[in-house]
């Protein structure tokens, strides 16, 4: 063996070297000085051949279950005359790995106002309930199951009729009279009315732990913290696609005195077709994070997966697609579901069958691995219809 | 987790003699670690030492063929557990089954309909990618008619038989396709195993819920010297959905963390299976259907056989499709700037949207199809879409006010009215202070944009 082969030997398992002074990476020493005396090296690349050709032998089976420093914080919402909901609380990514103590959770959006702006599909349930904020509430709990209510106070918005707050907290007073389910508390989006809103609304509801819908960078989210910490409630921190910006949100908010379980994050729901996988890769990021133990990611998360309903898809006429009828629910579902295998915990929905089939999926994910009967499929080649 | 280009250089002989293009080897390491290049280009490797780095260089997910030709189909080929890590490669094949039972007429209906499906989505043209001829009829003679009739179809073949007498009659008229076999089971894996390499076809393993048993028999194929393989772990719907998921995500992390050879393969589910023993009615199973090929496209499925047919069905699983394998690492956006529709003059309307692709093709298809005259400025948005960048602050006045003076619009038009989208409403008071134009807030969705054009002339 000539000199070099001898050195590089020596190395195999070393990854600098130092020679008085000097100090060069063995990848670099390779790099720069290899390509003339390329012979001595070729002779060196056979004893990794050799590893490649081990014979075929089969290790045993093991359950691929990870360690996890961190965990989720569980967030209650509803107390008082609520029946409560709890949310998060996972200490691993899956099932197998630990059991899921929460399943997900689905809250209906009702509004103040009867939204002529909803799709056919969706006005077809609740037409004759969209004059009362109250009676639409316990239809969505009674007949289609909700485990929440979100209440949306559009209505308060400059440009839609410009409710004062008081009015607003009254449809929430009709709301709490109407259902014992946990509510969300929304307010139509204006960053300046907001705030003021929702300080109204938490006062009507104090002590019955909703979630205050939301707070983020671009309004007085003091207003809106102080408002949950005075009245006993918990606060959507709401960030635009952007993991740092949900961190420093979230930062903002425990500075005022929130605590990992007053928080729920909405990273925001980009609707199927119109940039989902942004909110995939966010809502992974978001997880994991929390798992891995960064403390200003660690509160459950929520998605507005009613966003599907934008989309052309869902609503649009058009013969070559289809019946909106279908499409529609399916939009919302596919946007849902998306969301909750990517670790999202609570969802803002709108139509019946979109809640009822993300719920038997989602309520699935509370069972032990392999603890559930399984239908018999060995022979589907010749069993399945059609 | 990809290799290197230092753990590739390491291998590669080091001479820089450019034959396979590149200026040095290292140059070649670093396209090779990329993905950017076949290591069959590097002229200079001992058989050895190709296959050495053949092995380096293979993803944790072994890419498996189907068909030959201009017509095939790839699955597989995936190094991470999360898309935003690096990227999902191959697009799940999305297949639908055809029964050798149907009469002729139907089955030539159904075949065709496969065929023909397809859905335009951003510039894109979504369709299916394989059919699947299931031996339902359990008789080999039909299967082989059945197979005789997909022959000349435009797409690969899965043949889906657990009998070897009726997959060899099959594989005797399509077998030199490269259909994908299934499947081999724990009763029928020497024959079938016998069947794939007298063949050199890629075989599917059906080892329904039991990963433990599927490792010793995807062992057993890999002794065979059998490479293409394609596991099926069961696809059990209803309350079994959950157990299914957690089988699907044990294979893809024993593939991808593990680097355990047995399971290093593409893993196909069959939200067909919804269907058995079922009476719902038709629609509620479409949409079941379609709701479980959704759970198994988010967690690792690369290939899905479906039975239903219906568009509005199968619309939604091809845009999810889309999505989740769209690259991250590039930007999802277009050149802003001005852009122009139809014939324009001094008196052409101007519309303003951002440079978020979907937006912007959404925008482009609208004006297209109904045959709009007008001029687009695209905003930087970072690839935003309009909603998100309005509440993120890049869709503002003095950005707009930028974009009218960089592309020199007011030398274009007389007019000084700019139609902004719907969702944009809440920011066009400062639009028009900003740019001193005025503003109309047009509609919400851009498919509504040609009708409002015509009703402003
Ligand atoms: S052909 Fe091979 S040896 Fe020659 S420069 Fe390229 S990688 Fe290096």
């Amino acid at each position: 063996m000539d000199k070099m082969t001898q050195l590089l030997k020596l190395l195999e398992n070393t990854k600098s070297i130092e020679i008085n002074e000097f100090r060069m990476d063995f990848d670099e020493l390779e790099l720069y000085l290899m390509p003339a005396i390329q012979q001595a090296v070729q002779k060196s690349v056979e004893t990794r051949k050799a590893i490649s050709q081990e014979a075929l032998v089969m290790e045993e089976f093991k359950v691929p279950i990870q360690d996890y420093p961190g965990q989720v914080a569980e967030v209650q919402l509803g107390k008082g005359t609520r029946k409560p909901v709890y949310l998060g609380g996972q200490q691993a990514l899956y099932r197998f790995e630990e059991a899921q103590p929460n399943p997900p959770v689905v809250t209906f959006d009702v509004f103040d106002i009867p939204m002529p702006g909803l799709p056919r599909p969706i006005r077809e349930h609740f037409e004759d309930v969209m004059e009362s904020p109250g009676e639409w509430a316990k239809k969505a709990v009674k007949e289609y199951g909700a485990n929440m209510v979100t209440m949306h106070l559009i209505g308060t918005g400059p440009k839609v009729m410009d409710k004062s707050p008081r009015e607003g907290a009254q449809a929430v007073e009709e709301v709490l009279q109407a259902v014992d389910v946990p509510l969300v508390i929304g307010a139509s989006g204006d960053p300046v009315k907001d705030p003021l809103v929702l300080e109204a609304a938490a006062e009507a509801a104090e002590g019955e732990r909703c979630l205050l819908a939301s707070a983020n960078l671009d309004l007085d989210y003091r207003k809106v913290a102080k408002a949950a910490m005075d009245y006993d409630h918990a606060v959507l921190s709401w960030s635009i696609i952007d993991v740092n910006m949900q961190k420093t949100l979230n930062r903002y908010l425990m500075k005022e005195g929130l605590t990992q379980t007053d928080i729920v994050m909405d990273p925001t729901t980009c609707a199927l077709g119109y940039g989902i996988e942004f909110s995939v890769d966010i809502m992974t990021r978001t997880r994991l994070a929390a798992l891995k133990g960064d403390t200003d990611l660690q509160m459950p998360m929520s998605s507005g997966t009613t966003n599907a309903w934008g989309s052309r898809e869902a609503w649009m006429k058009k013969d070559e697609w289809g019946p909106t009828d279908y499409r529609g629910p399916i939009w919302e579902i596919f946007t849902g579901l998306t969301m909750m295998l990517n670790g999202v915990d609570i969802f803002m929905m709108l139509h019946p069958t979109s809640v009822k089939l993300l719920r038997e999926i989602g309520e699935t994910f509370v069972n032990d691995y392999m603890t559930t009967p399984l239908p018999e499929i060995d022979n589907w080649i010749t069993q399945l219809e059609g | 987790m990809s290799v290197s280009a230092m753990d590739i250089y390491r291998l590669l002989p080091k001479t820089n003699c450019a034959k396979c293009g590149e200026a040095s080897c290292m140059a070649f390491a670093t396209k090779l670690s990329e993905k950017e290049m076949d290591l069959e280009l590097c002229t200079q490797l001992t058989p050895d030492e190709f296959d050495t780095l053949e092995d380096l260089l293979a993803p944790a997910v072994r890419e498996v063929i189907i068909g030959k030709g201009d017509k095939t189909v790839t699955i597989g080929g995936d190094e991470v557990l999360y898309r935003y890590e690096l990227s999902y490669y191959n697009p799940t094949a999305v297949v639908i089954d055809v029964s050798d039972d149907l009469p002729d007429n139907e089955f030539e209906e159904r075949v065709k309909t496969i065929e023909n499906a397809e859905f335009e989505r951003t510039g894109e043209i979504l369709t299916l990618d394989a059919i699947a001829v299931r031996n339902k009829s359990g008789d080999a003679a039909k299967f082989a008619a059945a197979a005789e009739k997909v022959k000349d179809a435009k797409y690969p073949l899965v043949l889906c038989s657990f009998d070897p007498a009726a997959m060899k009659s099959a594989l005797e008229i399509v077998g030199d396709q490269n259909p994908l076999i299934y499947g081999a089971t724990e009763n029928n894996i020497e024959e079938m195993a016998e069947l794939a390499l007298q063949y050199e076809c890629p075989l599917t393993l059906f080892v329904p819920g039991d990963l433990e048993k599927m490792k010793q028999l995807s062992h057993t194929l890999r002794a065979k010297g059998l490479k293409d393989i394609v596991l099926d772990p069961g696809t059990f719907t209803g309350e079994g959905i959950g157990d299914t998921l957690d089988n699907f995500v044990m294979i893809r992390r024993l593939a991808v963390e593990e680097r355990d050879d047995d399971f290093r393969f593409p893993i196909l589910g069959i939200p067909a299976l919804l269907r058995l023993n079922s009476d719902e009615d038709d629609v509620t199973k479409g949409i079941k259907e379609a709701t479980i090929a959704a759970t198994l496209m988010n967690k690792y499925a690369d290939m899905i056989i479906l039975n239903g047919s219906e568009i509005w069905e199968l619309i939604p699983v091809l845009t999810l499709r889309q999505g989740l394998y769209t690259d991250p690492r590039k930007p999802q956006a277009v050149d802003p700037g001005l852009y122009e529709f139809g014939e324009v003059d001094e008196n052409s309307p101007v519309l303003l949207t951002t440079n978020f692709s979907l937006t912007y093709y959404t925008v482009e298809g609208d004006l297209k199809s109904g045959k709009a005259n007008c001029y687009v400025l695209v905003l930087e948005t970072e690839g935003r879409a309009v909603d998100v960048s309005v509440a993120g602050g890049q869709f503002n006045g003095k950005a707009v006010a930028d974009l009218i003076k960089d592309t020199g619009i007011e030398d274009k038009v007389k007019t000084r009215k700019l139609i902004i989208p719907g969702l944009g409403a809440s920011v066009s008071g400062e639009i028009e202070d900003d740019t001193g134009w005025e503003v109309a807030v047009g509609p919400r969705d851009s498919s509504a944009v040609p009708d409002y054009l015509t009703k402003m002339e």
